[in-house]
């Protein structure tokens, strides 16, 4: 668990949410339906693209190892909060328990050589958004990330 | 995402369109494999690619460890604030050359 949500924001609108089946080829369903959200937000096109890169790895992780080697479904949520106004974007999985924030951080100043890629879509999702959150509930993998709008 | 690889004699220009995620890298991955070899000057035109994902960034330290080996100078081009941002705090800035 890196970075704790904010208690003091309220919830403003009834969450929207999408479940498809944890593929890669379903990534853009996905992306299409929280641009769709985004939009209607006014949101930065800055904002819109970090958040687009989340959604491709985080989805993508689920998409690769939650379910391996079979598949399964995923859900997608996002919520908006309101002063200051936020996003919350939930992925869910009932696949293997497994915490992405627990990993290591890259060593980023390695040379092109020695520069491995694991773990380097979660650190830039760390990076890029405002909170970002892991627990494993009632058998479920809950990842949630924030970004300020 | 679309691609457009051209090539001129050692000279290698890749020009990238929309998004570089998961679901693209593959292909993107392929235009390099495909024009790399022989290339003495591998340009990454960067000015209409929306954003990269780590899936894309995979493929740029893939392309550069070929280059490096292989004494060809790569480098990306028309970067935009998004893109740069992304290669900043993963901290490629530091292994790719950009103009």
């Amino acid at each position: 668990m890196c970075i704790k949500f904010g208690k003091e924001s309220k919830k403003m609108n009834q969450s929207k949410q999408m479940t498809v089946e944890a593929t890669v080829e379903n990534i853009e369903l996905i992306t299409n339906f929280i641009n769709t959200e985004l939009e209607a937000l006014d949101c930065p096109m800055k904002a819109q693209m970090q958040i687009d890169v989340a959604v491709d790895e985080l989805f993508g992780n689920i998409a690769h190892y939650a379910y391996n080697p079979e598949t399964g479904p995923a859900t997608v949520m996002i919520d908006v909060e309101e002063d200051p106004l936020a996003v919350i974007i939930t992925f869910m999985d009932h696949g293997k328990p497994y915490d992405p924030l627990s990993r290591d951080d890259p060593d980023i100043t390695l040379s092109a050589e020695e520069r491995e890629i694991g773990g380097l879509g979660v650190f830039l999702v760390k990076k890029t958004m405002d909170a970002v959150t892991y627990e494993y509930k009632d058998g479920k993998n809950i990842l949630k990330i924030k970004k300020n709008i | 995402m679309t691609i457009d690889a051209k090539r001129n004699g050692t000279e290698v220009v890749i020009k990238v369109v929309g998004r570089v995620d998961s679901v693209t890298a593959p292909d993107f991955e392929k235009a390099v494999n495909e024009n790399i070899e022989g290339a003495e000057s591998l340009v990454f035109d960067f000015e209409n690619l929306d954003y990269i994902s780590s899936a894309g960034l995979r493929v740029l330290l893939m392309s550069q460890k070929k280059a490096n080996a292989n004494s060809c100078k790569m480098k990306l081009i028309n970067v935009n604030e998004t893109v740069n941002e992304i290669l900043e705090v993963t901290g490629f800035l530091t292994i790719l050359s950009i103009e």
